[in-house]
């Protein structure tokens, strides 16, 4: 046992080496992940190389000698099989709250991190910054600091996956999935789509750059764009006519939004729904479906008329009128 | 087992009356009730179907030799891994043993003359056809592009390519996997031979019992399914895309609910072959009998509980995550005790290297990396990052191909003396057996490694960074091209030229093999009476012949 022990840390310490054997860990599960897999791996060549030799050595060692042969009789053995249904049943177990207790860590984001918001599109990947800086099959974030990514897709299913992070996420239309990492290595990785989504799936990729703070921050203010999400939201508000029944003072014929999010709200149907991305979402785009319970149910729906990236937009103003202790970018 | 002694020595079978010379001519095929032409009905339009999909896989792989792609236009290679899945899974792998070993095994091993349902046995075989024809109209009109899961909003509202026809198709034959497993079923527990008790039958009557349950609790769940597709890419009546007010991941969870239950469909027969070969070539009755068979019943029922495991990185919550995870994991513990109880069958035996065993050993090796690797797949830290990769194509080419193909044809080696009265040249058999193996292995062990360093499945062109992994796969499949060419030449030119087989060549237990070869139509001409256990080797004399 202590032998075997001994051969496994020894196979894992070659085996987390060989470049040619894992793409580069560059975030902060990466590692992580890659220990699971290598031990993963050390089990299957373990009961597979075990399982064959055995074979290997039966095969050998009762062979038929003579075309009349009957072997005798094996008793049935009742301990032997209760060894190996509970054996694997613990490997199993050990393996499953490993994995699950992992899982657990890295799908969490810390409280801090920095949104992005992604939306996937036959066959391209738009990202919008909360600073307004809009980029195309390019993502660039700052190395060491939590990232937490907003995503949704205009059309069909797609899956935003960066395997130097070790992370993936579908982007499904008509709903939010987030997906959050932190780099730790300066550089730049694939940025791969791994849903299939049509005729040009495989020519859905990108890069993802990883830059020190500093280059970050001068990334960020180069490309200055004039106005930030909030502001473009904001207008985008007005020009759709919003302000006339949302009035702020709450004296309109629509609830005032300020405050409003984050908040628990009590429907026509007498649900209480959290206030959230999704339900701003839902509340743009299928308006009665989350009538609130003291208003008449009058608003028209927005579908048509404005686009996914128009809808995180105007859910990020809608975000910077919240709770006071929210800052004007809605964080 | 105690029957009738039939004198079959001396009678050449060309003199004899057999179900293949009982009657000639086309309709005497085409009108038969005899679940051993049925079982060649099949036998002949699935393997038609293999080598189409087979085709098309060769196809894919030669184009992956370059990586901006050599051979098609991204469009037509999103075709190819469409039809090679859509025929591979629904018009080879879930009918390929059930419907051929299986029909043509399960009266014969439990002593009845037919199924309980003759009539309804050929139609099952007419519904496989007209749904094939409706998938192979789909291929010739244009092909289909939405991948074999012909997930929403792509394939409902966005392809532009033939998915009714295709779905159609699938719906279709569909029905003819439920009427085969309610046939099964009766006749499994009406049918069996006086003394020929639950725990006396070969475990492949235990498998295919176990495969038919799922048959007919699962498909018309995929049936349904693929009609709410119908309905919305013919009707726009919105159940899926969310333009019109349908969710997404609702086909998702209604297609694995089916599609994760076939992946046993596919494997639990050749699991139930195994046990016929490994007994048979090592003269040993079964190692753990009741093991063996209630963990065929263990994996029907957990399989119903897991489907959520392709869904992971949908965003479900958290919760369901951990959930369809250790279920997941209980799902590979009766495999498992399957695997130790086959090499414990072999301790001490008598173990032959016939052409059935090489491929029954060949099963072991991949389905045991097959089974493995699926654990990488239910622990959920790894799953994200394998997710969608090619890491998953290896997994389930390892159970699928690895697993079920190998027993197949293992299956069909081992029974072709019973089915054509011929013997076929053993040296080539296992030569084919070798070749398999070595192609299989160097087809699939590169894409495992692939997976890992992040390659997505599905792509028509890909970073140049993985071309040397590409290659050596599409090496590997040109080599086990070869390798399911060879049984088709050898064993097409045994029905005419192969030597005459004895009723029994292999020394097998089982009633099957106290028919002569090939069997006459009523297959017994005395009922049995069965009297001893399955694979009751150390109490009786072998006589191979």
């Amino acid at each position: 046992m202590r032998g075997l022990l001994q051969f496994g840390s020894v196979f894992f310490s070659l085996a987390i080496q060989a470049p040619q054997l894992r793409p580069e860990a560059a975030s902060s599960i990466a590692e992580g992940v890659d220990h699971l897999y290598f031990v993963l791996t050390f089990i299957t060549l373990f009961f597979t190389i075990a399982i064959f030799s055995t074979i290997f050595v039966f095969m050998v060692k009762y062979r038929r000698r003579a075309d009349n042969e009957i072997p005798v009789e094996t008793e049935e053995n009742l301990p032997l099989e209760l060894a190996w249904t509970i054996l694997p049943t613990l490997i199993c177990a050990g393996l499953f709250l490993w994995a699950s207790s992992l899982y657990f860590e890295n799908s969490r984001p810390p409280s801090a991190s920095t949104e992005i918001f992604v939306i996937g599109k036959q066959w391209m990947w738009h990202i919008q910054h909360p600073e307004g800086l809009r980029e195309i099959n390019e993502l660039h974030v700052p190395v060491g600091v939590p990232v937490e990514l907003t995503m949704t897709s205009e059309d069909v299913i797609h899956d935003f996956y960066i395997p130097a992070f070790r992370v993936k996420k579908d982007v499904v239309p008509g709903r939010y999935t987030s997906l959050w990492f932190q780099a730790t290595k300066v550089g730049t990785y694939h940025l791969f789509c791994a849903q299939y989504c049509g005729a040009d799936h495989a020519e859905m990729l990108g890069w993802v750059y990883v830059m020190s703070p500093a280059d970050y921050e001068t990334w960020l203010s180069s490309g200055t764009p004039s106005q930030t999400m909030v502001q473009i939201g904001e207008k985008t508000f007005n020009k759709l006519g919003c302000a006339s029944c949302h009035v702020s003072e709450g004296s309109g014929r629509g609830p005032s939004l300020v405050g409003l999010y984050g908040k628990e709200e009590e429907l026509k149907t007498g649900e209480k729904r959290l206030v959230d991305e999704a339900f701003i979402r839902q509340a743009i785009l299928n308006p009665n479906s989350v009538a609130l319970k003291n208003y008449p149910p009058i608003m028209p729906t927005f579908r048509g008329q404005v686009d996914e990236e128009q809808v995180l937009q105007l859910m990020a103003y809608v975000k910077s009128l919240g709770s006071e202790e929210r800052d004007s970018n809605g964080k | 087992m105690s029957t009738a002694t039939i004198d079959v020595h001396e009678v050449p079978t060309g003199s004899r009356v057999n179900y293949l010379n009982a009657q000639y001519g086309v309709k005497s095929w085409l009108l038969t009730t005899d679940h051993k032409r049925i079982a060649l009905l099949y036998l002949a339009s699935i393997t038609l179907m293999f080598f189409v999909g087979g085709f098309f896989a060769v196809l894919m792989r030669l184009h992956l030799i370059e990586p901006q792609g050599a051979l098609v236009q991204p469009e037509t290679y999103n075709k190819l891994f469409t039809m090679h899945g859509v025929i591979m899974v629904f018009f080879f792998l879930v009918p390929s043993i059930p419907a051929t070993l299986g029909n043509f095994l399960v009266p014969m091993m439990i002593g009845a003359r037919d199924l309980a349902f003759p009539k309804l046995n050929l139609l099952s075989w007419y519904i496989y056809v007209i749904g094939a024809i409706f998938t192979l109209y789909a291929v010739i009109s244009g092909g289909v592009d939405t991948g074999w899961t012909f997930y929403t909003p792509y394939s409902s509202s966005f392809s532009h390519t033939s998915v009714v026809p295709t779905a159609l198709g699938v719906f279709i034959t569909g029905f003819s996997s439920i009427l085969t497993g309610l046939n099964f079923v009766v006749t499994i527990h009406k049918m069996r031979a006086p003394g020929l008790t639950w725990f006396r039958l070969p475990l492949f009557i235990w498998a295919i019992y176990a495969t038919s349950i799922i048959f007919i609790l699962g498909t018309p769940v995929i049936a349904i399914t693929l009609f709410l597709l119908f309905l919305e890419r013919v009707l726009h009546i919105g159940i899926f895309d969310p333009a019109i007010g349908g969710d997404p991941i609702l086909f998702q969870h209604l297609f694995w609910f089916y599609s994760h239950p076939a992946v046993y469909i596919m494997i639990l027969p050749g699991m139930g072959v195994m046990s016929e070969l490994i007994t048979c070539f090592s003269r040993k009755r079964i190692f753990g009998y009741s093991f063996v068979a209630f963990s065929s019943l263990a994996i029907a029922i957990i399989s119903f509980l897991v489907w959520g495991h392709h869904m992971f990185v949908t965003g479900q919550s958290i919760y369901a995550g951990l959930i369809f995870s250790v279920l997941s994991f209980m799902v590979a513990i009766p495999s498992a005790v399957k695997v130790f109880n086959w090499t414990a069958t072999l301790y001490k035996g008598s173990i032959s290297y016939d052409a059935p065993m090489l491929y029954a050993l060949g099963f072991i090796g991949l389905f045991t990396m097959g089974g493995l690797t699926g654990l990488f797949l239910a622990s959920l830290a790894t799953d994200v990052h394998l997710n969608g990769t090619y890491f998953i194509v290896a997994h389930f080419h390892y159970i699928m191909v690895g697993g079920a193909v190998m027993a197949y044809l293992g299956g069909i080696h081992f029974w072709w003396p019973k089915i054509t009265g011929r013997l076929y040249p053993d040296g080539w058999a296992r030569f084919a057996a070798l070749v398999i193996f070595v192609g299989f292995n160097l087809t699939f062990f590169p894409q495992f490694m692939l997976g890992y360093l992040g390659m997505p499945r599905r792509y028509a062109v890909y970073p140049s960074e993985f071309q040397v992994l590409n290659v050596m796969s599409s090496a590997g499949a040109s080599i086990l091209g070869i390798g399911y060419l060879i049984p088709l030449i050898y064993l097409i030119w045994s029905m005419r030229y192969g030597p005459t087989a004895g009723p029994n060549p292999w020394g097998a237990k089982g009633l099957e093999w106290t028919t002569p070869s090939p069997p006459p139509t009523e297959n017994f001409e005395e009922i049995p009476v069965v009297t001893e256990e399955a694979y009751d080797y150390a109490h009786s004399t072998v006589i191979r012949g």
